[in-house]
């Protein structure tokens, strides 16, 4: 059972003698073969959270369990998981072959296993041919897939990933993410999956955690984050354009915040009235920025509707089911 | 200055050749001599610059020791040539040895006091031998380590420039192969073993190199500690033969200077090979 239980998770930084914490009591349940993505703004804990799950960070108070053991005090290794870095944290001297053979090694395990083990893990990461180069004769993305098939080698309970598509390029990145959802697909091994980049987030996760400040904002599926934000923050981080959110909207209680998607405010003869201040013309799409009295908003229209003139004035109707309220003081959603 | 004018190439290649001439010609001179007889050096003044033909008499005579046609005794270089070898490799190997595992220790541990022993080790820079040379004799005389490759080496091991050097290299050790390491399951001394050593070693050619001239080049400190003729380094020996007390055969003395002179140019040169490679090769 690979499951992973975080009960209110606290880490605290000590320097000198003032203390801050950082992480401020995260509790999740990940059930077994689930792929969940941590996603946040730079700053906000979810690489620290995850450095705890691998034991590389000590845990200052809560517990962390993968399986049924609780693994607060146990070493990296003896947690049965494998990490793949950011800047891939491959050995430079030794041969890819060696690079996943390494722990295994280390754990004693008979030479032929090995051989088996590496050569079924470079079958499905393509990496066949290159076995005997050196990490320094690859290109980034070659050795993200080493990294990667050093984690499979072990076979472990769990994956975690720290941010490992941030250092390729845009096109690798899309690869690389279609690769790891097919890894996932066939191998099945729970994941912990962290990024800051939302669009990785929503394509790769079946549950997802979005943090901000140390805190877990919500914790749910693609679908529930984006069409019910639990919070303003979730709001706005998800979805590019982020979602307009009005302190004072027309039909709105004082004291609560109304959030509408760019995308469901359609522009036509009735509605709220605008002042159109700039157009961005995407290709297929047009981003209208206008103004509702003292606030911004930014409409999202396809490109059969008219341009508008910027300066002009314009009607725009958001649909009735897609409106969200918040709460303005605590940013919760009503 | 991008542009090729041939008047400041030719100026620049003759700067290069002045300076390559004063620091070779010396040692075209010492080679010149020991080729001659001990007569010709003394009686033609200036000293012929073409090379003799006394050579091989010369050099067995600097190896092996035994009597010159001027009647003086010459010692044998070969001897003290291999206490100058076991010596150099010896402090050598005990100085990396010793710098690798402390400033694996400085970088890679929190330990009580870590600090002070830093600095400890940073204040012994403005000790060198010269200066501890008296009590470092009496404990080393005391411990009845005279005359010994003990006495000549131990005193002589530790090491804060080659300490800094390799914390100053394992600085540059990104933190995620130590987390890769401890994720695959190995301890400090398996990534000690596995990871430090294979990438320090340029560091620690480079420092081969370094020490070894160092620990070949010693002469005070043997001179002091061995009385012994059989322990005396080919530096020592060289001296000796200029004592003064009888007829100096500088042929004999050049001829040891030059042999003197061969292991260390030996040992750049292998070690260069290697470091360059290591060098070349070390990217991530």
């Amino acid at each position: 059972m690979a499951s992973i239980s975080l009960r209110n998770v606290v880490k605290r930084y000590r320097t000198g003698k003032t203390e801050i914490q950082v992480i401020h009591g995260v509790s999740a349940e990940i059930a077994d073969h689930e792929f969940i993505v941590i996603v946040g703004p730079s700053g906000c804990g979810k690489s620290t959270l995850l450095r705890m799950v691998a034991g590389l960070e000590d845990i200052s108070g809560g517990d962390i369990a993968i399986g049924s053991r609780v693994v607060n005090t146990l070493e990296p290794a003896e947690r049965d998981i494998a990490m793949v870095f950011q800047n891939y944290a491959l050995y430079p001297h030794m041969s890819v072959f060696d690079n996943m053979a390494y722990g295994l090694k280390i754990k004693k395990v008979p030479a032929a296993e090995i051989a088996q083990r590496v050569d079924k893990a470079a079958a499905i990461l393509e990496l066949g041919q290159l076995l005997q180069r050196k990490p320094r004769e690859l290109s980034g993305g070659q050795r993200q897939r080493v990294a990667m098939g050093r984690a499979i080698v072990r076979q472990p309970q769990v994956f975690l990933f720290d941010e490992p598509l941030s250092n390729l390029d845009a096109k690798l990145r899309a690869q690389t993410r279609l690769e790891i959802q097919k890894l996932h697909r066939e191998l099945g091994i729970t994941s912990l999956f962290v990024t800051h980049d939302q669009v990785e987030a929503m394509t790769l996760a079946q549950r997802m955690m979005v943090m901000n400040g140390g805190k877990m904002e919500q914790f749910g599926t693609p679908d529930e984050v984006y069409s019910r934000p639990a919070t303003t923050f979730v709001a706005s981080f998800m979805g590019s354009p982020p979602m307009n959110l009005l302190n004072h909207a027309p039909g709105g209680k004082a004291g609560s915040i109304l959030g509408i998607r760019p995308e469901h405010l359609d522009t036509g003869k009735s509605g709220w009235e605008l002042q159109v201040e700039t157009v961005e013309l995407l290709g297929a799409e047009r981003l209208v920025h206008a103004r509702l009295g003292a606030e911004k908003l930014i409409i999202r229209t396809h490109e059969d509707q008219g341009a508008p003139a910027v300066g002009s004035t314009i009607h725009a109707l958001p649909r009735e089911e897609r409106l969200h309220w918040f709460d303005a003081a605590t940013g919760q959603r009503l | 200055m991008v542009e090729k004018r041939p008047g400041l190439t030719f100026l620049s290649h003759l700067i290069l050749l002045i300076g390559v001439a004063i620091v070779a010609f010396p040692l075209y001179i010492t080679f010149v001599g020991s080729t001659q007889t001990s007569e010709q050096i003394a009686q033609s003044f200036p000293m012929s610059m073409l090379p003799g033909t006394n050579a091989l008499e010369t050099y067995r005579t600097a190896l092996f020791g035994g009597f010159t046609s001027a009647g003086s005794q010459i010692p044998a270089a070969a001897p003290m040539m291999w206490v100058s070898l076991v010596s150099a490799l010896i402090i050598t190997i005990g100085k990396i040895s010793i710098s690798l595992l402390s400033a694996f220790a400085i970088v890679y541990f929190r330990f009580p006091f870590r600090t002070l022993v830093f600095w400890m080790i940073f204040v012994t820079l403005m000790l060198p031998v010269e200066v501890r040379i008296g009590p470092t004799y009496e404990v080393v005389a005391n411990l009845g380590m005279l005359n010994s490759y003990a006495g000549l080496t131990v005193p002589l091991i530790a090491s804060a420039t080659a300490t800094f050097l390799f914390r100053q290299f394992f600085l540059t050790v990104p933190d995620e192969l130590v987390e890769a390491a401890r994720m695959d399951g190995a301890g400090p001394m398996r990534f000690f073993k596995d990871i430090l050593l294979p990438l320090s070693s340029t560091s620690i050619a480079a420092l081969f190199v370094i020490q070894f001239i160092y620990g070949w080049n010693q002469y005070l400190w043997p001179l002091l500690v061995t009385t012994e003729e059989s322990m005396y380094p080919v530096v020592m020996g060289i001296k000796r033969l200029i004592s003064g007390e009888s007829y100096t055969e500088w042929n004999v003395v050049m001829a040891t200077a030059i042999l003197a002179m061969l292991p260390p140019a030996v040992v750049v040169m292998l070690m260069q090979r290697w470091f360059v490679k290591g060098l070349v090769d070390t990217e991530k």
